[in-house]
């Protein structure tokens, strides 16, 4: 269950090659009882079609808004998420854990 | 991330071949290391000890914090034997995450009624293996108790160097096998790798029991680091 995100890769090549803008999210520190473990990795496309999951659902919503802004810039974000903070909370990691979430561009030169 | 890393790391898993990932996150800066790579790098303890572990996670080093995401191949399992053992066998493989096969030339055992939702060829080894790439990442057992079936698989099994190698039987049947499989050119090194009796040593009377004790030395051989500290061998060879 783990290792089963080769489609979702495969998909940001694929959405690479074919022209798109495409940010990588990858999730690198957990603390407490965080739904998805560290190396688990959201793509996304500058349309805003995304795959995989970094929190089995609670803040994709927001890694997608950051990750156009990454896809933008070509800066990459470290997000952290988590109950200590009003705007997590309010896009909803209510299941009490913290996570940090790296976003980078796919494509840097 | 340059869309070369991405190709590449495709491409390595596609090949079932781990790798991992090192990224900066304060500034991006990343690498991909291939296992075959590991000793040549500076962080070569603390990528070994991830892969071994299957787990990603943050290092530091020289003051910087940096992620290392691990890429392996999704074990696999192939059981030798649609045998009673292997119907406790397969289900406790999948929950720890383990692709399945199950391959026995007896239709009579290898029927769906007796296994629902398993991978299962009803062909003799010879025929069904060369099609599943059985490679380092896959355990092996072997437990049909028919030399027939179950040597030629094992040279399969020692051709492939899967991570793990087990055969049922007691030590007077391990002795008659090693007797026909070294007539066949096996190897003492490559004999030695089989595990038999199967399975870690808890006792274990019913299928499902056995099952635990093949899995417990499954996971045993795939977690715990090969090479032993010196003062730990110390203790043991006194």
């Amino acid at each position: 269950m783990l290792n089963r995100d080769e489609d979702i890769l495969q998909a940001a090549e694929a959405w690479q090659k074919a022209g798109h803008g495409v940010a990588l999210a990858t999730v690198v520190e957990t603390w407490g009882s965080a739904p998805r473990p560290a190396g688990s990795n959201l793509v996304i496309n500058d349309d805003g079609t995304f795959l995989g999951s970094v929190s089995g659902g609670c803040v994709e919503g927001a890694v997608v808004t950051e990750a156009l802004d990454v896809i933008a810039s070509g800066e990459p974000k470290l997000l952290e998420f988590g109950v200590a903070d009003e705007t997590a909370w309010n896009v909803g990691l209510s299941c009490g854990g913290t996570i940090r979430v790296f976003v980078e561009k796919v494509g840097q030169s | 991330m340059k869309a070369e890393t991405l190709a590449i790391l495709n491409t390595e898993r596609a090949a079932r071949r781990p790798v991992i990932l090192v990224t900066d996150i304060s500034d991006g800066t990343q690498r991909l290391v291939k296992a075959a790579d590991f000793g040549a790098d500076p962080l070569h303890a603390e990528l070994d000890k991830q892969l071994r572990m299957g787990k990603s996670a943050m290092v530091e080093s020289d003051g910087k914090k940096l992620f290392l995401n691990v890429y392996a191949p999704t074990a696999r399992l192939v059981i030798i034997g649609a045998v009673h053992i292997s119907q406790a066998l397969a289900p406790l493989a999948r929950s720890l995450d383990y692709d399945v096969t199950v391959v026995d030339p007896r239709t009579a055992f290898a029927s769906p009624e007796r296994f629902p939702d398993v991978k299962l060829i009803a062909e003799w080894p010879d025929e069904a293996l060369p099609g599943l790439n059985i490679d380092h990442y896959t355990a092996f057992v072997a437990v049909t108790h028919d030399p027939k079936i179950d040597d030629p698989a094992l040279l399969h099994a020692f051709e492939k160097n899967c991570f793990y190698i087990g055969a049922l039987g007691s030590r007077k049947t391990h002795a008659k096998r090693a007797d026909r499989l070294k007539a066949q050119g096996v190897s003492e090194a490559d004999f030695a790798r089989i595990k038999a009796p199967i399975g870690l040593n808890i006792g274990a009377v019913s299928p499902s029991e056995i099952a635990v004790s093949i899995m417990a030395e499954i996971t045993a051989e795939l977690r715990i680091p090969k090479t032993i500290p010196a003062e730990l061998s110390k203790v043991s060879n006194p």
